[in-house]
């Protein structure tokens, strides 16, 4: 897909190897902004951001650089109509203890992954309430809390493949360039 | 590209996390205090973003048209069998009536009877409802062609549900049956007796003065009376009316067919009589003719 035998010279080589840093994001913004069209599916938004920046922060952190994440949680707070700052502050946070913890978490099998980003996603979920409850300065319903936890940890095996085979092509690309 | 040295650079790659978090703080108190901003910024992407989704559209609608196919065959089978069953049900009744009908035949036969003509009918649009002198009554558009006459009345395509009071050049007010101005001739269908369905504004009219010895039944059918008396003149008997219902405080009402919230056609009977008396009529009756 990315990858070419022979490096390109000069100037493609450069947008080449800026696409290839560029890819995760792009994924991730496009697939919330698909997640935003109106399927009738609520919520879906957060749940498509949190398992893509959860990912590339564990997997191939270069890829998702803090700016990166800020620009998601941006995308995400204006596609969904919660108080601004909210999601970015804790993809954000969901990125810094990705980072700080993928040593132990990318050695692992893909289910303990899985069972960790459920602990990640319950963590953003009660702390996404909480903030709904401080900024709004009231008790929000809980259903659609526990409805983006339900989602994005069983869009994450769908999603993670995804991003596995993207993973894998880019690093394909870069061994090749 | 700046060049930095390294060390610089993993520094600042260290401090960007945490600057952004307080960034984030910060973007959550300016969408706290700057309401219009968030939202100006929120429609702004949207309007970029509305192409694609409008593009998304036909897909997503012919996804969702094919699971809502999928599922109205699913209901398919259902309503098969229930179909079936009323089917059934329906030719049964269809066979009673058929050898109803042919006994009518041949008991009229034997008797000599004279049918009476059907009425006529014509069909005129509502145009507005409630208002003017009555609590419930519905104004018809009537074109020049349509010969409406005070007295006429009108039927939706279920029952009857009032009469023609006020005639313009271009419409027709019809007072509803259910109004409390509204007196109508009935006759129960079981027992033949004649009653008067008194309107009280309520969706249920009541039912009055039917005769000693006879007890309206739950249940049973309510039909026009054909009074040929001068203020009732013009009625039609055997227009269906409703069935009688009896409330827990034992009054005698009648549950009607015709749906009077929704009325958007009423036919108009043409009985060929007079029908209302003019005001002044009733208040003072013409003396009697010496024998």
């Amino acid at each position: 897909m990315f990858g070419r035998r022979e490096p390109a010279p000069g100037m493609m080589r450069r947008l080449d190897s800026l696409a290839r840093a560029a890819m995760p994001f792009v994924i991730a913004a496009v697939l919330m902004m698909l997640a935003a069209a109106p399927v009738g599916v609520p919520s879906a938004v957060p749940a498509v951001a949190l398992p893509c920046v959860f990912f590339w922060s564990v997997f191939r952190p270069a890829a998702m650089p803090p700016p990166a994440v800020f620009g998601l949680g941006l995308l995400q707070d204006l596609l969904t109509f919660s108080p601004l700052g909210i999601g970015v502050f804790i993809l954000l946070l969901v990125h810094g203890l990705a980072m700080r913890w993928r040593r132990h978490l990318a050695r692992q099998s893909f289910l303990v992954v899985w069972l960790a980003f459920c602990g990640f996603a319950t963590v953003a979920s009660g702390l996404g309430f909480a903030l709904q409850a401080v900024l709004a300065w009231m008790v929000p319903p809980i259903v659609p809390g526990l409805h983006l936890l339900g989602l994005s940890t069983g869009l994450y095996p769908a999603l993670a493949f995804l991003l596995t085979r993207t993973h894998a092509a880019i690093r394909a690309a870069d061994e090749a360039a | 590209m700046i060049r930095l040295s390294i060390p610089l650079r993993q520094a600042l790659a260290r401090l960007s996390l945490p600057v952004l978090i307080a960034v984030a703080f910060g973007t959550m108190l300016l969408g706290k205090a700057d309401a219009l901003l968030v939202d100006r910024a929120r429609m702004a992407l949207a309007d970029a973003l509305s192409p694609i989704y409008a593009a998304l559209a036909e897909p997503v609608g012919a996804i969702r048209d094919v699971t809502e196919e999928v599922r109205e065959l699913v209901r398919l089978r259902a309503d098969n069998v229930a179909l079936r069953e009323e089917n059934e049900r329906l030719r049964r009744w269809q066979a009673a009536a058929l050898a109803l009908e042919g006994e009518v035949t041949l008991l009229r036969r034997q008797l000599a009877f004279t049918p009476e003509p059907a009425p006529s009918f014509r069909t005129a649009r509502v145009v507005a409802d409630g208002g003017g002198t009555y609590a419930r009554a519905v104004l018809l558009a009537i074109g020049p062609n349509l010969q409406v006459r005070k007295g006429q009345v009108a039927l939706d395509e279920r029952g009857l549900a009032g009469r023609v009071t006020e005639i313009g050049n271009r419409s027709a007010r019809v007072l509803l049956v259910t109004d409390i101005n509204s007196r109508m001739p009935v006759t129960l269908e079981g027992s033949r007796a004649r009653a008067i369905m008194a309107g009280n504004n309520s969706a249920r009219p009541r039912l009055q003065h039917w005769p000693e010895g006879v007890l309206p039944v739950e249940g049973e059918r309510v039909v026009t009376s054909s009074d040929q008396s001068q203020a009732f003149g013009g009625l039609p008997a055997g227009l269906p009316v409703g069935v009688v219902r009896w409330t827990p405080s034992g009054a005698a009402e009648v549950e009607l067919y015709a749906r009077l919230d929704r009325l958007d056609l009423l036919r108009i009977f043409d009985f060929g009589l007079a029908g209302i008396l003019p005001p002044e009529a009733v208040a003072r009756p013409e003396p009697r003719r010496g024998r």
